[in-house]
Parts: structure tokens; sequence; C-alpha cells
């Protein structure tokens, strides 16, 4: 674990159409290759703050974002970002397995082939590089001309990774991504999560709390739009310092 | 009488009444199609195909002419509504989604497809016959797709809105810009039913009398002009059998069930891919 900084958030508010003040006045510090888990109670804003990362907001009208969130000495929520480009170097993962109707080889090379990328050759070896990353290849090796939905869920959420990671994006964001998987597939996933933090920052969303002791590094939870307490995993499973948390964390509600 | 011998003998009713609505419409359907097919098969001669209209009187006319007319009629109007259709069902779904621009527009175009055809004939024919002072195969084709582009634009809309929301933000995320998210990923999900939705509106079309009367016309003569009256099966169809020669009937008979089994061929075919589509 480094204690380079990948993202710095200060003083972010977020206000979805309406008015409703959905993040309140949110400090937070993401660390370089390593994984931040967000917890806390449903409605609490930890899946519209990891939204606010790649300003996936932006799609629907009248949100509002106050405060900055630095990354690599610029605030991608200043007006005029390149939104294309942000989000192709902080990628996303969804709580649902979101492969696209087309082959799997042609899911993983959309991003690359958006980026310009024509020629077969590149395109093949940085497929199977991202494929292999995922850890798919083997699966899928010998049938990367088949259709995605013939995966099972949890071999399509290893593509949908793969696929974000064929653009080699610095952050990768993680909306609840075992939430519709079963066991096995699950604990897949997390390795998978423990193996990428080498390469690039992780922030997953989770409701689950071993999910979250199991393979963050840092832990944020947050309650009602605020965040309450930041720190180490450890210590905010061990020793936090917030009654609020270690209720939480303790399961005595949520 | 007790309570359920009362239920069962309404419930024996209620089957019954129904069961003899479904057998009398079922019937006519079955006489029609019965009727089509008797004469229009005694009737089916390969001079249909290959002879134009002899003279009046003349034995051994056909209606290849009328043939060639309907299919590029039909054609062109699938030129012009297709991608009318399927463009404002875009704009719908995508780009006007959940405004109210687009409840009006959807609510016009419901009404649009049940406007009587042969109102889409008359105003063709002050739009595009009267100011020219001639019928054209250019005005049947316009008429055509302006019933066409409803359905489509309809069909299109619904099988776009049927994508889950989820696969775009997916795009999204990878940072597509929004109109290769259409065009790559949700016409492609969305690509059976759209098809399927263009197959039905052709069949739609392909039947259609009153709006190429006005503005098609007929020609008796093999015509590629389509500044030109143009002729068609329908409007054949029509004037052979308000004809007074036997010959001019049995013709109509035979064009009547090549008609029939064209668009019940395009129906099942777009009906199984509907059902192919819900398989997979």
């Amino acid at each position: 674990m480094t204690n380079k900084v990948e993202l710095e958030i200060k003083g972010l508010n977020f206000y979805y159409s309406g008015d409703i003040h959905a993040l309140k006045n949110i400090n937070l510090t993401i660390h370089n290759k390593s994984v931040t888990a967000l917890i806390g109670p449903s409605g609490c804003g930890k899946t519209t703050l990891l939204r606010c990362f790649n300003r996936m907001h932006d799609l629907y009208p009248k949100h509002r974002y106050e405060g900055e969130i630095l990354f690599q000495d610029g605030n991608l929520l200043a007006n005029g970002n390149d939104l294309i480009k942000l989000r192709s170097r902080i990628g996303m993962v969804f709580q649902r397995p979101t492969p696209f109707p087309m082959s799997i080889f042609d899911n993983v090379a959309y991003g690359l082939r958006l980026k310009g990328i024509k020629k077969k050759s590149d395109l093949a070896e940085r497929v199977e590089k991202a494929l292999k990353h995922a850890a798919l290849w083997d699966e899928v090796k010998n049938k990367l001309t088949a259709s995605a939905y013939d995966l099972s869920g949890g071999q399509q959420q290893r593509l949908v990774i793969a696929r974000a990671l064929a653009v080699e994006p610095e952050v990768l964001l993680f909306d609840e991504p075992t939430s519709a998987l079963d066991p096995i597939s699950t604990s897949k996933i997390e390795d998978l999560v423990m193996q990428l933090k080498k390469d690039i920052t992780i922030i997953i969303v989770t409701h689950n709390m071993q999910q979250a002791a199991r393979i963050s590094d840092w832990t944020g939870f947050l309650m009602l739009g605020e965040l309450i307490e930041f720190g180490t995993t450890e210590r905010i499973f061990t020793a936090p310092s917030e009654k609020l948390t270690e209720d939480y964390v303790t399961g005595r509600f949520g | 009488m007790t309570h359920e011998a009362k239920r069962k003998i309404e419930g024996f009713i209620a089957l019954l009444l129904s069961t003899m609505a479904a057998l009398v419409g079922l019937f006519w359907l079955v006489f029609i199609l019965g009727d089509v097919l008797v004469h229009g098969i005694g009737a089916m001669h390969v001079s249909l195909f290959t002879n134009d209209p002899a003279p009046a009187g003349v034995e051994g006319g056909g209606l290849r002419n009328a043939f060639l007319g309907h299919l590029i009629i039909t054609g062109f109007a699938t030129l012009i509504g297709v991608p009318i259709g399927v463009l404002g069902g875009t704009f719908l779904a995508e780009y006007a989604r959940g405004r109210w621009i687009s409840r009006v527009i959807s609510i016009l175009a419901d009404i649009m497809v049940s406007v009587p055809s042969i109102i889409v004939g008359t105003f063709i024919y002050a739009l595009m016959v009267r100011p020219v002072g001639h019928f054209s195969g250019w005005a049947g084709a316009a008429a055509l797709s302006i019933i066409m582009i409803p359905v489509v634009l309809r069909t299109t809309e619904d099988m776009l809105s049927l994508v889950p929301w989820t696969l775009r933000e997916a795009a999204f995320a990878l940072g597509s810009p929004y109109y290769k998210v259409i065009i790559q990923v949700v016409y492609r999900g969305a690509a059976t039913g759209i098809f399927t939705g263009i197959l039905l509106s052709i069949a739609r079309v392909a039947g259609e009398t009153a709006p190429l009367l006005f503005t098609a016309f007929n020609n008796s003569f093999f015509s590629y002009n389509m500044n030109g009256p143009m002729p068609s099966l329908t409007v054949s169809v029509f004037q052979y059998a308000m004809g007074p020669y036997d010959d001019w009937h049995a013709q109509a008979w035979a064009a009547s069930l090549v008609i029939t089994l064209f668009i019940l061929f395009i129906t099942i075919t777009g009906r199984l891919l509907i059902k192919w589509r819900y398989k997979q």
C-alpha cells in the first residue's frame, strides 16, 4: 500500500434535480493503488459519491456539484472537462453485468475501438491482455466470437471488468459488483479486485461488510449523505472512533 | 339454487358466448381466405406473371405490370418511410426521453396509425397530384410511406425503450459519445424488434388500395416511370373486379391470392422473429 494520493475530494456537495442534497461536505483522500470501500446503509449516498468520480450524474438534467475532486492536479468537476477522456481514465463496473449485445471479443475491444485503435493485431493483443488481467482468458479463449450473453453471470461480470481494463484506466469504480452473483463468482471477483490493485486504484461500493473487510485497505462510512468516518479498514472495523460507525460495522443497524 | 350451482351456470354461459363469438369471427376469416384460395388457384396461370394486360375482351392478358409496379411503389415507400420512422423513434426514445414533446409525438403517431388510409391518399393527392396535374408513382410511394412512418416510429420507440438503461450507462462509462452508444449498443440490442416492426409495416401497406387510387392511379402498360401513373396489384384488383369480363374477374382473384400470400408470408416471418427474439 503506497501513500501517493490519487483523488482528493474537497468540500464536495451534490444535489439531484429538485435540490435534493445527496452529499454533504465530503472530504476524502483516495490513495493510489489501493482499494477503498464505501459502506453505509441504503440511500446513504455511497453510490452517488462513486458516480461523481466519472461524472455519471452529467447524463441527467438539473444536477449540481459543489466543491472539488482533484485528479492529477486538476479539478475533475470543472466545467468544460472532456468527459469522454475522463471516463476512459476512470472506468466503472456496475451492479448487474452489462455485456453489450455483441461477441466476447467485440465487448472487450469496444473501448479500444473508441480510442481509435483499428489494427487487428493490436486489438487482438490488447483484448487478450485484458481478458487475462480479468482472469477470464482461459474460459473464453476458444469462443471469442460467441455472444457475450452465452456466458454465466459471474463470467459476464469479469468480461465487463476486462472491457473496462482494456483501455488501461488509472482508477476503476465498482458499484456493488457482486450483489447479483453467487458465492463462488463473488470470491473470484474479490480475488480479482485484490490482484488489480497492484496496477490501479480501486473504489468499491458494497453492501457487504465482510467484503469490505476482506478486500479493502481504506474504508469510508457514509450515512444520510455525510461521511461519518474514514480510515484504514483495519481501524474502521476494529477501533472506530465514531459511535455510529461502531454500531453499523457490528451490525446493530443497517 | 345454491350459490355454487349459480356460479357454475354463469361460468358456462360466459364460456359459451365467448366460444360462439370466436367461432363466428373465425368462420368469416376462413370463409374469406378459403374463397380467395379456391378462386385464386383456379385462375392462377403463368401468363398472369408474364403478360401485360390485353385490350378489353381479348383473352390471354396478365398483370405483370401490376406486380412490378406494386413492388416498386412498396419498395420506394419502404426506402422513404423506414429511415424517417427509425430516426424519429430514436429521437423519441433517446434524445427526447421523458420530455413532454416525446409524449405528444407518440400520441399523435398512435392517432396517425388509425387514420383511414383514404385520407392519406387524398392528402397526397392535394399535395403531389393536383399541383403537377397528373398521377405518379412517387405520389403512391409517398402516400404509403406516410402510413408506414407512424408504425415504424412507434415500434422503434418501444423497442429502444426495452433496452436496459444500464447498458447505455455502461457504454457512457467507457467514454462513448451518445450517438455511438445508440448506433453500436442500443440499435444492436433492439435490432430484431425494429426489423420485425419494419416487416409488419410493409405487410400493412402492401394491401392498401385507397391511398394508391388517388396517387399512383393505374396504368395498363408496363412502366418504370415513377413520374407517371403506375400500376399496382390492389388497384388492378379493384378495377378488374368491378369490370364486366369473366377473364378480368379471374385475374382479380388470382392477384388477390398473391397479395394475401405475400402479406401472410411477411407477417409470419415477423411473428417468428419476435418468438425467436424472446427465446434468446
